[in-house]
């Protein structure tokens, strides 16, 4: 098979193995819990039949690998169990809060394409000079910042003194699009120092070796002036890097997301893990970290499609 | 670090500069490296002078770091307390100092466990081929999909609440980076002429391993890992804002900022030293990383 669609079939087949290994993980964590997991998973307050009914349903009297295809089963028909605490369906729950927190990722990641992309440019056509050492720095600055204090300062600042934006909460994105980006504003801006700083830094090592090869040379030899050489060549060059470096961020920004959730109370999946890891929720712990590692895992199949697209010979290569 | 690369630097491979007829280097010195690259020595210095802080922080540290005074709570900066006092009347730079030793602790576990399953891992299937380097390679992709603070924030869920537990899985998110680094660098060890002169000669698989693929390899990994040490502060920090990670009354960067940001209304500076040192700490060990990445290699230009 070739061309496009060959590709997307020959990814999902590679796909399998990698989401094994990741369900598996995710799987094997209950492994992890001290003392018989039935009666942990039961709950404080459960009875002698509930344990036994957990016991049934996780199988823990059977061989792992039994047991993780018969939980793999349940996964696959939606079934990731329920809340201890609330006994609703994991599912649900999750499904209540992920559009906030994909709302939060792809906002940062729209911000950090706004304010790298630029950046990076800038530093490649300034290559040298005093603002491309700032911009050097600035994106130094922005891997180290953590991200939940930057949240915070912004709340102070933005929130609490100009009380420009809201300090905490969010509304759906699906009833109020715009109240709901007003509220994840402060907390995109938080997430996206990262991908500022990748950003800003690989767009200009890319553009700068481009600008630097013989084809370029030849078209400024031709009489092209330089501002068409940028658009026309250097950028439509930079974009297949640019899809990389957000494949391979959304992986950080869901672990970032996470802790600057909290800094907004924002109701998200970030939220909800760490609120269910401090009360021992287990099956809502578990059922997040799956549906995330998913998340990220598609992510990456999607930038491999739209990297194919955009460069034919992607597609031919793998 | 410096150790190794020191060794790596004077011991090159004659085979290979002479193929490439570069002239041989001159005996590394870490003070001329140091006095060249002034970014390089003050974020080594910024280290050193963490690492003293947190390991004589209990001889150094002003006041008991859990010693409370509720007559003076939430103090801005003054003479006897240099950095004011939390919201329990407790001393900021005791705590900070005596938090210095819970993140560098942290950093050192997630990293040292990556390292010690990664590497070996990657030189094992790089070296082996075959089946197994098919799925090791799958393996590493499916761990690396997890983001590390969610991997983290899973096992304390099920594992139990704690930053040995916490770091533990940051390392184990750590591992499929390096060993996919090692086992790419590996590969190309294993097919270079020298390595074939080696087997030609009959130097066992042990001997390939530990003199000629190991020293060849382990520069981007010693790049990679002072890298990580950064990523696993950061997270640290993080997990212990959660209150995932370092616990109560033990002080911690991000436990610091926890209590701070209840407090912002009332008082604000409470939420600069812990931030700064955090920023400080990660920025130093990027710096370093990045500062060891040019001196490595030789190709990589400096800005």
């Amino acid at each position: 098979m070739y061309g496009i669609p060959g590709m997307v079939a020959r990814r999902l087949v590679q796909l399998v193995p990698v989401m094994i290994v990741a369900t598996f993980v995710v799987f094997s964590l209950v492994y992890l819990m001290p003392g018989d997991p039935a009666v942990t998973i039961a709950g404080d307050y459960a009875t002698e039949e509930r344990v036994e009914e957990i016991r049934r349903i996780y199988g823990f009297d059977r061989p792992m690998l039994v047991q993780y295809f018969a939980w793999l089963g349940n996964v696959v028909i939606g079934d990731l169990g329920r809340s201890l605490f609330s006994n609703e369906s994991v599912l649900t729950l999750i499904l209540a809060r992920l559009p906030h927190t994909i709302l939060l990722v792809v906002y940062a990641l729209i911000v950090g394409a706004v304010i790298g992309i630029p950046l990076g440019i800038l530093a490649a056509t300034r290559q040298g000079t005093t603002l491309d050492k700032i911009i050097t720095s600035v994106a130094s600055l922005g891997v180290a910042v953590p991200n939940f204090w930057l949240g915070i300062l912004l709340v102070t600042l933005f929130s609490l003194n100009y009380r420009w934006f809201p300090a905490t909460g969010a509304t759906s994105f699906f009833e109020e699009p715009a109240k709901a980006l007003y509220f994840a504003t402060l907390p995109a801006i938080a997430l996206s120092t990262g991908v500022v700083a990748v950003l800003a830094r690989q767009v200009r090592s890319a553009l700068l070796e481009v600008l630097g090869s013989q084809y370029i040379r030849t078209l400024r030899a031709k009489g092209l002036s330089s501002g068409s050489i940028l658009w026309k060549h250097g950028l439509r060059n930079v974009a297949a890097t640019m899809l990389t470096i957000a494949g391979l961020q959304v992986n950080r920004l869901f672990s970032s997301a996470v802790i600057v959730e909290a800094v907004f109370a924002i109701p998200g999946v970030g939220n909800l893990i760490s609120y269910s890891a401090l009360n021992k929720d287990f099956p809502v712990v578990q059922g997040v970290a799956l549906v995330l590692v998913l998340v990220v895992i598609f992510t990456n199949l999607i930038v491999d499609v739209l990297n194919a697209i955009f460069d034919p010979r992607v597609a031919a290569s793998t | 670090m410096t150790d190794i690369s020191m060794n790596t630097v004077t011991t090159p491979n004659p085979a290979t500069a002479a193929a490439s007829g570069i002239p041989p280097p001159t005996r590394f010195s870490l003070w001329r490296w140091l006095w060249s690259d002034k970014r390089a020595l003050v974020s080594l210095a910024y280290i050193v002078l963490l690492v003293a802080a947190a390991v004589l922080a209990p001889v150094i540290a002003p006041y008991e770091p859990n010693q409370q005074n509720l007559m003076d709570m939430l103090a801005p900066p003054s003479a006897e307390h240099w950095l004011g006092t939390d919201d329990l009347g407790r001393d900021t730079l005791s705590r900070l100092m005596h938090g210095s030793y819970n993140a560098l602790y942290a950093a050192g576990l997630a990293v040292g466990i990556g390292v010690l399953i990664g590497v070996p891992m990657g030189v094992f299937i790089g070296f082996v081929g075959g089946w197994v380097d098919e799925v090791g390679s799958r393996i590493i992709d499916g761990v690396l999909a997890f983001p590390p603070i969610v991997l983290a924030v899973a096992v304390t869920g099920a594992l139990g609440i704690g930053l040995t537990n916490a770091m533990i899985a940051v390392g184990f998110a750590f591992a499929p980076v390096l060993a996919r680094t090692m086992r790419a660098q590996t590969l190309v060890v294993k097919n270079a002429l020298y390595v074939e002169a080696a087997v030609g000669f009959g130097a066992s698989r042990l001997h390939l391993i530990v003199r000629h693929i190991i020293p060849n390899a382990i520069q981007p990994v010693i790049v990679e890992i002072t890298l990580m040490l950064a990523v696993a502060l950061l997270a640290e920090a993080g997990l212990s804002f959660l209150s995932l990670g370092v616990q109560p009354p033990e002080s911690s960067w991000g436990g610091m900022l926890a209590r701070a940001y209840h407090y912002v209304e009332v008082a604000p500076e409470q939420m600069y030293a812990p931030g700064f040192a955090i920023l400080f700490t990660a920025l130093a060990f990027n710096t370093l990383g990045e500062s060891i990445r040019v001196l490595l290699d030789p190709t990589v230009k400096k800005n």
